[in-house]
C-alpha cells in the first residue's frame, strides 16, 4: 500500500475502534465519565480497568462503529471537554499511582464554534504541559489514525507505539494539499511528502515500536491472536516503565521531545 | 484621503489581518481606512494608524523596538536555521525565500533584555517569516529560552503570531509543541512568570500549546486567534461565523484571556507585570 492508501485504510471503518481495544485488552473496565466542568465528550471514553493483575487508567478516542455510534462519538473527533475529561483521568492516575494507557484515533480534534468558544488550543495546550511532568507512567498507541494536535493531546507520553498502517501526522494530507498546493486532490503527493507513516516515523525517533497488523481483521483467528501479543507487550512495557524511579521516569520523558528536532547554524 | 481607497477592500492577509500596503517610497496606506501615511508618523502612534487605530503588522525587530529598552535586547541562538530534515518539495526554496522577504534567519527572535529596567527574557515571532510557522527552529529556540530562563530565574516574555506548525517539517513540528511545552512546565515549576501576548493571528499548534500557557494571557485589539482557521470551521460546518468569533475580545469574554491591551499600552503593561513578579 502507499501512505495515502494506508490512511484510506484507517478511515475505512474495517479496523477496530478504541472501545475494541479496551474490550480485548483489559478486564474489569469502569467507565468513567464528565470533564467536571462542561459536560461529558463521548468523542473520548475512558476509565479504570485490569491489564492482567495491573490496574491501569485507559483512555481512547472513540470513533464508533456504525452511522449511529459514529455520530454518537462525534466520529472520534474530541471537543475541549474530551480532552478535560481525559486529563481529569490521568491526574486520578497519577494520585493512585496507576500507569495510563491511551489508544489514539482520531482525523483532529474538532473544529466548531462550540469547540473554539470552549478553548480547544487551551485544552490541549493544557494537555501537552501537564503530561510531561505526569508521575506515572504513559504509554500510547495510535491504532489508526494520529490527526495533530488532537492526537498529540493524548500522546505526550514515555512510550508511543503505532500500528503497522496506522498514521501519525502534523496536518491531514487533504489540508496540506489545499493550502500548499491549492488542490486537495493531490492528497497522495501530500502524503508521501509528509512521510506520516508508522515506518517514517520509527526512523526519524518519533515512535519506539511498529505493531505489525492482522492482514484482515475481520478474522477472529488472526484479530485474537493480534490483540494477545499486544496485550503481552504492553503489560511488559508497563512493568518496564514501572520499574523506573518517577524522576528517571520524567527526565526520560522530556529528553525524549527535547531531542526531536535539527536545524543547521548559518553565520552570514 | 479619497472616497475609492475608503471602499477598497483589504489585500489578502494571513486571516484577515491588517496589512501594509506599501504606496510610493516611504508613504505607508492603512488598509482598513486607506488613509496614508509617511512612516515616521506610523512610528510614532506604535505602528497603528493615526487615524482609525488600525494596526499595520509589525515586524519582530520593530515589536522589540516598542517592548524593550533602548539597546538592552541581547539574541541567542541568531545563526541558527532550518533544515529541509524530511526533503519536502518546495521548502528549501520557501526558507530562501522567507529569509529575503522578512531579513530573519527564522520565525522567532529570542534573547534577553530590561523592560522598564526589568531583566526578562523574550520570544517575538515573526509573522513574514512562513507566517511565523513552527518547525525545528522556532521550537528550538524558544525551548532553549525557557530552559535558560529556569536556569537563570528570569521571566518569559513571549509575542506569538502564526499559522501554527510547520507542514514541511511533518511531524517534527507536531513534536515541537510538546516540546515547548514541557520547557514551560519545567519554568513554571520552578516558579519563573510567563506573560504572553498573543498577536494577530496566532492560530493551530501554538495555540494548542505555549500561546495558551502563559501565567497571564494578554492579546492585542482585534487578534485572531483559535484552534482552527474561520475558513476551516466554516467548510466543516457549512455556517456563517458570527461577527467578531475568535477575535480578541471573544477570547477575552469567553475567559480564555486577562485583558485585551491596545498597542500604545502594552509596555507600560509588561513593566508592571514584571514589577510585581520581579
Amino acid at each position: 500500500m502507499t501512505i495515502f492508501e494506508k490512511i484510506q485504510y484507517t478511515r475505512s471503518g474495517k479496523r477496530p475502534t478504541a472501545a475494541a481495544y479496551i474490550d480485548a485488552l483489559f478486564t474489569d473496565f469502569i467507565q468513567l465519565h464528565g470533564d467536571r466542568r462542561f459536560g461529558d465528550d463521548s468523542a473520548v471514553i475512558g476509565g479504570i480497568a485490569m491489564l492482567g493483575d495491573i490496574p491501569v487508567t485507559v483512555i481512547g478516542i472513540e470513533k464508533g462503529r456504525d452511522t449511529k455510534d459514529k455520530i454518537q462519538h462525534n466520529f472520534g473527533q474530541a471537543n475541549p471537554e474530551g480532552y478535560r475529561k481525559a486529563l481529569r483521568l490521568m491526574k486520578q492516575a497519577e494520585k493512585f499511582h496507576r500507569p495510563i494507557i491511551t489508544f489514539v484515533d482520531t482525523a483532529g480534534a474538532y473544529c466548531g464554534i462550540g469547540a473554539e468558544e470552549r478553548g480547544q488550543g487551551s485544552a490541549i495546550a493544557e494537555n501537552l504541559y501537564e503530561m510531561m511532568t505526569m508521575k506515572t507512567p504513559i504509554l500510547s498507541v495510535v491504532i489508526g489514525e494520529g490527526g495533530s494536535g488532537g492526537a498529540l493531546a493524548l500522546a505526550v507520553a514515555d512510550t508511543v507505539w503505532m500500528l503497522e498502517n496506522a498514521y501519525y501526522s502534523v496536518v491531514s494530507p487533504e489540508g496540506c494539499a489545499s493550502i500548499l498546493w491549492k488542490d486537495s486532490a493531490k492528497a497522495s503527493d501530500a502524503a508521501q511528502a509528509l512521510k506520516p507513516d508508522a515506518e517514517s516515523l520509527y526512523r526519524l525517533g518519533i515512535i519506539e515500536k511498529i505493531i505489525p497488523e492482522p492482514k484482515d481483521f475481520s478474522a477472529d483467528t488472526e484479530k485474537d491472536a493480534f490483540f494477545h501479543s499486544l496485550q503481552v507487550e504492553l503489560a511488559d512495557e508497563i512493568c518496564t516503565l514501572q520499574s523506573k524511579q518517577p524522576d528517571i521516569l520524567l527526565a526520560h520523558r522530556y529528553e525524549k521531545f527535547r531531542k526531536v528536532g535539527a536545524y543547521d547554524r548559518n553565520h552570514n | 484621503m479619497d472616497l475609492k481607497a475608503l471602499f477598497k477592500k483589504a489585500g489578502n492577509t494571513l486571516e484577515g489581518g491588517v496589512r501594509i500596503v506599501k504606496k510610493r517610497n516611504s508613504t505607508l496606506a492603512c488598509p482598513r481606512c486607506g488613509s496614508e501615511y509617511d512612516k515616521d508618523s506610523v512610528l510614532k502612534n506604535y505602528w497603528a494608524c493615526p487615524r482609525c487605530g488600525g494596526y499595520f503588522r509589525m515586524s519582530a525587530r520593530r515589536r522589540i523596538h516598542f517592548l524593550c529598552d533602548a539597546d538592552t535586547f541581547q539574541e541567542f541562538d541568531r545563526d541558527m536555521v532550518s533544515k529541509d530534515i524530511l526533503n519536502f518539495p518546495g521548502y528549501s526554496e520557501k526558507l530562501a525565500g522567507a529569509a529575503e522577504k522578512c531579513g530573519q534567519k527564522e520565525g522567532v527572535l529570542c534573547g534577553i533584555c530590561k523592560i522598564d529596567g526589568y531583566d526578562t527574557c523574550i520570544f517575538v515571532m515573526e509573522p513574514d517569516f512562513m507566517m511565523g510557522s513552527m518547525g525545528s527552529v522556532v521550537g528550538e529556540k524558544i525551548t532553549r529560552l525557557f530552559e535558560y530562563a529556569t536556569e537563570k530565574q528570569l521571566p518569559v516574555v513571549g509575542c506569538t503570531v502564526s499559522g501554527g506548525a510547520r507542514m514541511q517539517e511533518g511531524i517534527v513540528s507536531l513534536m515541537q509543541m510538546a516540546k515547548v511545552s514541557g520547557a514551560v512546565k519545567r519554568h513554571s515549576d520552578n516558579g519563573g512568570f510567563y506573560l504572553t501576548i498573543i498577536t494577530n493571528p496566532t492560530t493551530g499548534g501554538v495555540t494548542a500549546s505555549f500561546a495558551m500557557l502563559g501565567d497571564v494571557i494578554i492579546a492585542e485589539p482585534g487578534a485572531l486567534i483559535g484552534f482552527a482557521g474561520p475558513r476551516v470551521i466554516e467548510q466543516t460546518i457549512r455556517e456563517n461565523l458570527p461577527k467578531g468569533f475568535q477575535r480578541s475580545d471573544f477570547l477575552l469574554s469567553h475567559g480564555f484571556l486577562d485583558a485585551v491591551v491596545p498597542r500604545q499600552e502594552l509596555k507600560g503593561y509588561v513593566g508592571k507585570m514584571l514589577r510585581i513578579h520581579a
